[in-house]
């Protein structure tokens, strides 16, 4: 054909950056540049404290002290807020990547186990384990319970359906900081779940925020608490797609009940199973708001919670938090390349 | 329903364990919420009893002090003493900005979004995935420096924005999923009758777009009523809004008494909420449907 039919709906390219410059504008501003400026500030530290002899004399003699001069800070700070300029420095340094405490413990390792507890002694490894752990744990029991919570409320009666689902929608809509208070008090020592347990096993110490691995245990509960309803919801309208045909052929050919949902159900949310990963594996990276709900600062840290703290202190760690800041960022990309290359795969089929 | 075939349904043996499994999950769902607004109306001497775990139950030490098993101390203490509906209305400005200017901005990309066949409309929806996995406090370890040298730091309205914009993948995944599903025809008569874009846009599409923009809607509000991260590292203490500050409540519990703002002040958090869902459950499902799978 050598006329093509007029197509009205294809969007001109002007008017499509017109609809979306609002939008693109945003995320530009305050996704991608703040990126940019976390790499900046990743590579300058804070200004050192400029000191100053100061002499003071009274009548019982003169003694020197060392004071920070506080017009000079404010001079080097108005002439260079960002700070020095560091390099890798701050990647380096113990806070971070530490690379010279582990030449030192490696080297003095006597054995494998030593070596490791040492290692994840230091605050970046301490809390990129607890996160990796976290959300390796999480995101699949998760995915595994909002399954099953599916497949369960699939069999009962239609009725009570609604119920159901406005129950279980409430841990996720309940903000993740306000929901983990709830659970807090109530395994406090104090609270009725902690109180309860002391009064069972009639020991009055029993208390779950003593110990790391029950700190941990309690935080990993919450994780899948909060997220098997996104999870549910998800397979639950799915499974309300599951084709009827082939229910039914598979019904005729003698299938069993648990056939039909290996050979007909499962492979029907299979590639929903996967993208509920991704958004999984995205959001528990993210852990934070949980470890401060719950009030296990002391026994868990995860990568957003050293970021948190670098920012809060007295005076805000710019360096320190831009540098964990890039480090998280690599570790997401790291996480979601395979997903990103069968996004591109499917791209180069389609086009 | 009425004319499934027998064979379909399910055996009662594998109902009764389906309604067994349900029933404890729904108990691990709601209870934490149920509990902490029943002990919201005792005293801290009961909700958290050093005696006896059977006290938050009976309410021995609230009956003494004020009369009655049970008792709005808590709230009125929070609500008028701590002067909590401050941060009652700072929410709801945070509220109001996130989720107006998150429509605007959302349904405009969006619908463009939807509309191109071009191959950068591909492109900046995998953009904005990627930029959805951003946490949020690495964002912020971005902001606060600029923030406090342009002095940008601590306004609500830069708060909004930046809330706005960390939404804006998921309000635009959503948004264009639900624009696929209004047909192109209804663009083109408009386009062939005379309309712009825009006019198209506004008089032609937004009027069967509505339960679209109401479900991205609740979503953007839950955004801004939510939000702990963002809250806390941007604004002030006099702005702060209340799930900030109910954390803030905690950072004190030195004095007695003072845990029992944080009850009373999550409770009142939460109340919303339930009437939100009660009446947005159908919207709520139907977006988190669309923005995960169809999108």
């Amino acid at each position: 054909m050598l006329i093509h039919p007029a197509r009205p709906t294809h969007m001109p390219h002007r008017t499509f950056a017109l609809f979306i410059l609002p939008s693109m504008l945003a995320m530009i501003l305050f996704i991608a540049l703040p990126l940019v400026s976390v790499i900046i500030q990743s590579f300058h530290i804070e200004h050192p404290q400029v000191l100053v002899q100061q002499e003071t004399c009274d009548p019982f003699g003169c003694k020197t002290e060392t004071r920070v001069d506080a017009a000079a800070m404010e001079q080097l700070d108005a002439a260079a807020p960002q700070g020095q300029y560091n390099g890798i420095g701050t990647y380096l340094n113990s806070a971070h990547l530490a690379v010279s405490e582990l030449g030192t413990i490696w080297a003095a390792a006597p054995d494998l186990s030593t070596g490791l507890t040492q290692t994840l002694n230091l605050p970046f490894y301490r809390a990129l384990l607890f996160t990796l752990i976290y959300t390796l744990v999480v995101s699949p029991v998760s995915l595994a319970l909002g399954l099953l919570i599916a497949l369960a409320v699939n069999v009962l009666p239609r009725g009570v359906r609604g119920g159901v689902i406005y129950l279980t929608l409430l841990p996720m809509i309940v903000p993740s900081v306000i929901g983990a208070l709830t659970l807090f008090w109530m395994i406090d020592q104090r609270g009725i779940i902690g109180a309860f347990l002391q009064w069972v096993t009639g020991d009055d110490t029993l208390s779950l925020k003593a110990s790391g691995a029950l700190a941990w245990a309690t935080l990993f509960v919450h994780g899948v608490w909060s997220n098997a309803p996104f999870v549910f919801i998800v397979f639950f309208a799915a499974l309300q797609t599951v084709p009827r045909d082939t229910t039914e052929a598979a019904m005729v050919d003698g299938a069993s009940r648990l056939e039909r949902l290996r050979l007909v159900t499962m492979p029907h949310l299979a590639p929903i199973a996967t993208f509920l990963m991704l958004i999984l594996v995205m959001d528990n990276f993210r852990v934070f708001e949980s470890i401060i709900g719950l009030s296990a600062t002391a026994h868990a840290s995860s990568l957003s919670s050293l970021i948190f703290f670098a920012l809060r202190g007295d005076t805000p760690l710019f360096g320190s938090a831009a540098a964990t800041s890039m480090l998280t960022v690599i570790c997401i990309f790291v996480l979601l390349l395979p997903s990103l290359r069968n996004a591109w795969a499917g791209f180069r089929t389609k086009a | 329903m009425t004319d499934t075939p027998r064979a379909h349904r399910p055996p009662g043996s594998l109902v009764a364990l389906a309604a067994g499994f349900i029933t404890i999950w729904l108990i691990a769902a709601a209870l934490p919420f149920v509990w902490t607004a029943w002990g919201s109306l005792k005293v801290e001497g009961d909700f958290f009893s050093m005696v006896s775990w059977k006290d938050a139950f009976f309410g021995p030490r609230t009956t003494a002090l004020t009369g009655s098993a049970f008792t709005f101390q808590a709230y009125r203490d929070v609500w008028i003493g701590q002067e909590f509906w401050r941060q009652a209305l700072n929410t709801a400005v945070i509220t109001v900005g996130v989720t107006a200017i998150s429509l605007t901005f959302g349904t405009l990309g969006g619908y463009a979004l939807a509309r191109s066949t071009a191959r950068y409309a591909f492109w900046i929806l995998i953009a904005a995935l990627v930029f959805r996995a951003m946490p949020g406090l690495t964002l912020v370890s971005g902001y606060l420096l600029p923030f406090f040298e342009w002095n940008l730091w601590g306004h609500q309205w830069t708060t909004i924005i930046v809330l706005v914009a960390l939404n804006q993948p998921f309000t635009l995944w959503l948004l264009h999923s639900f624009f696929l599903s209004i047909p192109r025809d209804l663009d083109e008569a408009a386009l062939i009758d005379g309309c712009s874009r825009l006019q198209a846009f506004r008089l032609v599409i937004m009027p069967v777009m509505w339960p679209g923009v109401i479900t991205a809607g609740i979503f953007s509000f839950l955004v801004g009523y939510s939000d702990f991260v963002i809250c806390a590292m941007l604004l002030r203490e006099e702005n702060q809004t209340m799930v900030p500050k109910i954390i803030g409540f905690l950072g004190t519990t030195q004095q007695p008494g003072q845990v029992m703002y944080s009850v009373a002040a999550t409770v009142s958090v939460i109340v919303p909420l339930l009437v939100l869902v009660l009446f947005s459950q159908r919207r709520i499902v139907g977006g988190l449907v669309s923005g995960a799978v169809k999108g």
